[in-house]
């Protein structure tokens, strides 16, 4: 039995407690931390897009009603989506060059050409640029003035990066799929 | 003895069981406050006063809306038209927001300029500093409430900003908003936090505010801690301090009314009075104008990671005052370079809200980028300054010598 002072603090006698006592309070300690850990996870993960919302991943299009030179604005993901049905001089005016701040050839940002599909959301802050035809640029962006080309490509900061090309997929000549399930 | 009356034995039954008396005499009839504060030692009541107004009007507010994208917009409309005294207190929610912002601020002002952030204050000043925090979070959330076009997309713009974190940005931004876009999801959460998570933090932080304070007692404009034996220098909390409190707030809540009767709609953006439309950004998107001055540091940076953090440091920095200013001279009036600094720095702050007005081309960019450059530099000089005004004083001493 470990010797007792009058004031009731134990004197521990094996040179050893300490350390045993130490590494106790550790284990509980770091185990107290992991399972609340543990247990916040569900409530953090509860926060998170629920399922129904989780199955607009994919959405399909009908782009049968877009006239030439017209642009179409559907959603997708609760997102806008820019459908533009190219002319002969848009796309021209699209492949004359590579864009601006962030080049990118636009035979790689289109699979069919007379077919433009964007990210409707500015890649600065998710404004939704406006369509405004003229001979620089196709969108300017309302909040903060950047500028898109004929291919959606960014000419005018603060947006660093060009308009997004979504995930899609021709389903027939007048449908696509936009997203990746 | 004389038999007791029936409502001072009432009063003795609750105080054997509950502080009571105790609590009163340490927080007010009995508790010092310096003689010598001035006005500006008000603002903290005044904070006090319109998280009570924010809260009532609130509640009420609260049992009349409608958290569902379908039916907000139209909710506070009915509010404002059809519930009896909604039009009152409607507008004292949206203007008590402006003017909590506007004491917190003079509040945080004052604290700046007489040292209030240095010992043995300083853990009162970051619990401060969390509830300006807080105050951020019951901004920003409450703002997406009226669900009008202004809302939304401030709400679009903010919450994109987490886009900017490497690797989670995406993830992190469809946890917050619980979609791919501001939603039905992200009304229903911000009301909640709004509702519940902001007032529970707002009043524990606040009542921790306020025993801390009691703890180390009141500054005073002298900048001196004045020695509690000095028993002249005090006088109690009630009457002297509960009376001016008083006198000042109704002084204050009589302009605070000037602007609910007769300008309800004076900080509300026009696009605010249009539905919100996920698919048609307004022309312009301006925050409410107690937010301008950090919009124009995230807009004057073009990077966006960098504007992001900058935005999230110019209010966390707010945290590390105390430790980057260790100068043991209180009042910034007595320091020679601080109190230029300083007041550099509070025309600073009203110049980026200026900026943050204006679209951030040409000019107005790199005056912009000078602000922000300045806001930081302010803070991170103090070390410099504080080491050069000590050679200073020395150099004086030794002179007058």
């Amino acid at each position: 039995m470990p010797d007792q002072k009058d004031d009731g603090e134990i004197i521990e006698s094996a040179d050893n407690t300490q350390t045993r006592r130490d590494w106790l309070l550790i284990s509980t300690l770091t185990l107290a931390t992991a399972g609340t850990a543990v247990g916040l996870w569900p409530f953090i993960k509860s926060l998170n897009p629920s399922a129904e919302i989780q199955a607009q991943r994919t959405s399909k299009i009908d782009i049968s009603a877009v006239e030439l030179g017209e642009q179409l604005v559907a959603q997708w993901q609760g997102k806008p989506l820019f459908i533009v049905h190219r002319t002969k001089e848009m796309i021209e005016k699209a492949e004359a060059d590579d864009g601006g701040t962030d080049p990118q050839a636009d035979s790689e940002r289109v699979e069919r050409p007379e077919w433009l599909i964007l990210l409707g959301t500015c890649p600065h802050l998710g404004c939704v640029p406006r369509f405004e035809e003229t001979d620089e640029y196709l969108w300017v962006c309302p909040c903060h003035n950047s500028t898109f080309d004929y291919s959606g490509r960014v000419l005018r900061a603060p947006s660093p990066k060009n308009l997004q090309v979504p995930p899609y997929r021709f389903i027939s000549d007048t449908e696509i799929e936009v997203g990746e399930a | 003895m004389a038999e007791k009356g029936s409502l001072s034995r009432v009063y003795d039954w609750f105080d054997r069981q509950l502080p009571v008396t105790e609590l009163m005499e340490n927080h007010a009839t009995k508790y010092p406050t310096p003689k010598n504060l001035t006005y500006w030692w008000n603002f903290g009541s005044l904070a006090a006063i319109f998280l009570v107004i924010q809260i009532l009007t609130g509640i009420l507010l609260a049992v009349q809306y409608k958290n569902d994208p379908t039916l907000a917009f139209d909710s506070v409309q009915r509010i404002v038209r059809d519930v009896e005294w909604g039009w009152l207190i409607q507008p004292m929610h949206a203007i008590g927001a402006s003017f909590f912002f506007l004491v917190m601020f003079i509040h945080l002002g004052r604290g700046m300029v007489y040292g209030s952030y240095k010992s043995p204050r300083a853990l009162l000043w970051l619990i401060g500093c969390a509830l300006f925090m807080v105050l951020v979070i019951a901004g920003f959330t409450g703002y997406l409430l009226p669900w009008g076009q202004m809302s939304y997309w401030a709400a679009q713009v903010i919450t994109e900003v987490f886009s900017a974190v490497p690797v989670v940005g995406q993830t992190l931004v469809e946890w917050v908003r619980g979609s791919f876009v501001v939603s039905d999801a992200t009304l229903s959460r911000m009301f909640t936090y709004h509702i519940v998570l902001v007032p529970i933090l707002f009043i524990m932080l606040t009542v921790v505010h306020i025993s801390a304070l009691h703890k180390v007692g009141s500054s005073n404009p002298t900048g001196v801690e004045i020695d509690k034996k000095e028993k002249d220098k005090f006088a109690t909390f009630h009457p002297l301090t509960t009376a001016k409190d008083a006198w000042f707030g109704l002084l204050v809540l009589m302009v605070f009314f000037a602007f609910v009767f007769f300008a309800p709609h004076y900080f509300t953006p026009v696009a605010q009075f249009i539905e919100a439309n996920p698919l048609q950004t307004p022309p312009e998107i301006v925050p409410e104008w107690y937010f301008l001055s950090m919009f124009a540091i995230l807009r004057s940076i073009p990077e966006k990671l960098l504007g992001v953090v900058a935005l999230f440091g110019s209010v966390g920095i707010l945290f590390f005052l105390p430790l980057l200013d260790r100068s043991p001279v209180k009042r910034a009036f007595s320091r020679p370079i601080f109190r230029w600094g300083l007041l550099l720095f509070f025309l600073d702050f009203i110049y980026l809200g200026y900026l943050g007005t204006k679209p951030p081309l040409g000019a107005n960019l790199v005056a912009g980028q000078i602000a922000t450059l300045y806001y930081f530099l302010f803070f991170l000089s103090l070390p410099l300054v504080t080491w050069l005004e000590a050679k200073m004083a020395a150099k004086k001493g030794a002179k007058d010598e």
